[in-house]
């Protein structure tokens, strides 16, 4: 496989009703990265991810994924194109089991072994060898993220961290070209943060789990996290890009440091 | 005694044929929320296949071959059926409001029974009975024989293998996996790959297959059957599924029984002609007292 897909967002506007949530913004996120979206609230960090991720459809603009046009394509079809995500405020199947969550995420590859599960009720076909190594592939994301020994718990039971290392892991299961993280670090304790950091690393150069490498888009509040992982950073303010650069570029830039500092708007 | 006995025994088997129909409800609720009223109608569907698998074997071969036949026959088409109501009716209203697929299955339903009503005539069907016979028990006091009739055996096994093959599907196949992801989350389950419509489809396709069970066993139990008997079959079904926990799979089978059986004995002990009236007084009280039934979970306000 190769090192991953580019992304591009090319001048993607959204708009609810009257007021414009994301401004005409374009970047490229390059395979192999890990790009940060980082800005002020409201800036329309998480709009811009919904917009990529088929949440929400653009406005305007285009958004490709190497030569898939991620803008045109429904739901289900944009993870089959390679994109999966996690959320803000976490988005499992309570009700199921880790294993269970991260079966679901297979589902597309053991359907086509099973022939609708019809299969699997007969114990036929290829079923049972794709369901083994659906079953390997995700106890290797259960161990990656420290859960292993959770896996037949309701996923619901988790405690928060957990909960959103298994949304991780769910997403992975998927396997994308491209995982979009919204706001992994929320609510994490520092030692937390500092694992996903390490997590967040090691599926970007694709030594977690057995995966293929995979570029990482990423919504954080957390500099810590954003300056110590990302090759390159997105700024945006009131829906629009006001800087683009390396974490070292972003740090030093006025237009950055007014944005968050609120220079040219006193509180 | 015997005579209670011999009630239980009766209960037992209508309740199954209940419980099987309650399934399809309950899954359809579960997965898209709304109640398949067409439902009752997809049973006497099934009923009618049923019918014409029968009389197209006439003759030809008999035994429980011709019994299995039947019945994979009837389930075949009474599933493309649901699954066209699914298309036709609801899959276009997706996405609107709440009421709006609620009132296209009532026309559904009336649809579903004048189709059939020009189709195959007004008049009662009967069919000579093709399982005849029966297991006797015991004799108890006073001569009253307790006796359990092949048709119910049959009924009762059909059921068991049936739900079983049905639990297994739903707890350890992928599409049962995809089934319960999308009742939890649809938007999640689409950006996980898992196509949510056409899960969907395939739910109402199975709940329609399990209501052809339940017409075929009607068929083979009372011999009889007309156009309208998804109506009552189908509002009693609905209730054993409220009854149950509409929702709760485990639920439908266990309301099912549970009507049946006080269906059964209201008819033994008190009056047969208020036996429909035991059975929606049920269903009031459980409204009442008992909004999440039986095995119900508590409806949890998304946020």
């Amino acid at each position: 496989m190769t090192q991953g897909t580019r992304l591009v967002v090319d001048a993607v506007t959204m708009r609810f009703g009257g007021l414009t949530a994301v401004d005409g913004v374009s970047f490229t996120a390059e395979p192999g990265d890990i790009t940060a979206v980082i800005g002020p609230n409201g800036a329309g960090k998480t709009t811009l991810f919904n917009c990529i991720t088929g949440f929400y459809r653009a406005s305007s603009g285009r958004i490709m994924l190497g030569e898939t046009a991620l803008h045109r394509l429904p739901g289900h079809r944009i993870a089959l194109a390679g994109v999966a995500r996690t959320f803000q405020n976490i988005r499992l199947f309570g009700g199921m089991t880790c294993l269970e969550n991260l079966l679901v995420a297979q589902h597309r590859r053991l359907m086509a072994a099973s022939w609708f599960g019809i299969g699997a009720v007969l114990g036929l076909s290829r079923y049972p060898a794709a369901e083994r190594e659906a079953v390997e592939r995700a106890r290797a994301w259960l161990e990656a993220t420290d859960l292993l020994d959770r896996a037949d718990d309701a996923a619901g039971s988790l405690p928060y961290g957990a909960q959103r290392r298994l949304e991780i892991a769910r997403a992975m299961c998927t396997g994308p070209r491209l995982l979009c993280l919204d706001e992994p670090a929320a609510g994490l304790n520092p030692r937390e943060s500092a694992a996903l950091s390490q997590l967040v690393r090691a599926i970007r150069d694709g030594t977690a789990a057995g995966a293929d490498p995979c570029s990482v888009l990423l919504i954080e509040h957390d500099m810590g996290v954003v300056m110590g992982i990302s090759d390159k950073i997105v700024v945006l303010d009131h829906g629009a890009r006001i800087a683009m650069g390396t974490p070292a570029e972003i740090r030093a830039d006025p237009n950055v440091i007014a944005a968050y500092l609120g220079e040219d708007e006193p509180a | 005694m015997a005579y209670a006995l011999q009630q239980l025994v009766n209960g037992i088997s209508l309740g199954m044929i209940y419980g099987l129909i309650a399934v399809g409800y309950t899954m359809v609720y579960g997965i898209v929320g709304m109640i398949n009223f067409a439902h009752g109608d997809v049973f006497m569907v099934g009923a009618f296949v049923s019918l014409v698998g029968l009389l197209l074997l006439a003759g030809g071969i008999d035994g429980p071959a011709a019994i299995l036949l039947v019945l994979v026959f009837a389930m075949g088409i009474t599933a493309m059926y649901g699954l066209a109501v699914e298309r036709i009716a609801y899959k276009p209203l997706r996405g609107s409001f709440r009421l709006a697929p609620l009132i296209s299955a009532i026309g559904m339903s009336i649809v579903l029974q004048n189709y059939v009503q020009l189709a195959q005539g007004a008049r009662e069907k009967p069919i000579d009975a093709i399982v005849t016979g029966s297991l006797t028990i015991f004799t108890g006091d006073a001569g009253f024989v307790v006796a359990v009739s092949w048709i119910q055996i049959l009924i009762v096994i059909t059921t068991l293998i049936v739900l079983a093959g049905f639990t297994v599907l739903v707890t350890r196949t992928p599409l049962g996996r995809a089934m319960r992801a999308v009742e939890q989350d649809r938007k999640m389950a689409g950006l996980l790959g898992v196509d949510t419509n056409r899960t969907i489809s395939l739910a109402f396709l199975i709940g329609a297959a399990l209501a052809a069970v339940a017409g075929f066993l009607f068929l083979l139990r009372y011999g009889v059957i007309n156009f309208f008997i998804g109506f009552t079959a189908g509002v009693k079904a609905f209730t054993a599924a409220v009854l149950g926990g509409i929702g709760s799979l485990p639920g439908a089978v266990l309301g099912g029984l549970l009507i049946g059986l006080i269906e059964t004995f209201w008819s033994a002990y008190f009056s047969i002609q208020y036996k429909d009236v035991a059975a929606f007084a049920i269903l009031i009280l459980v409204l009442i007292f008992l909004p999440t039934g039986l095995l119900g979970r508590q409806e949890v306000e998304k946020v």
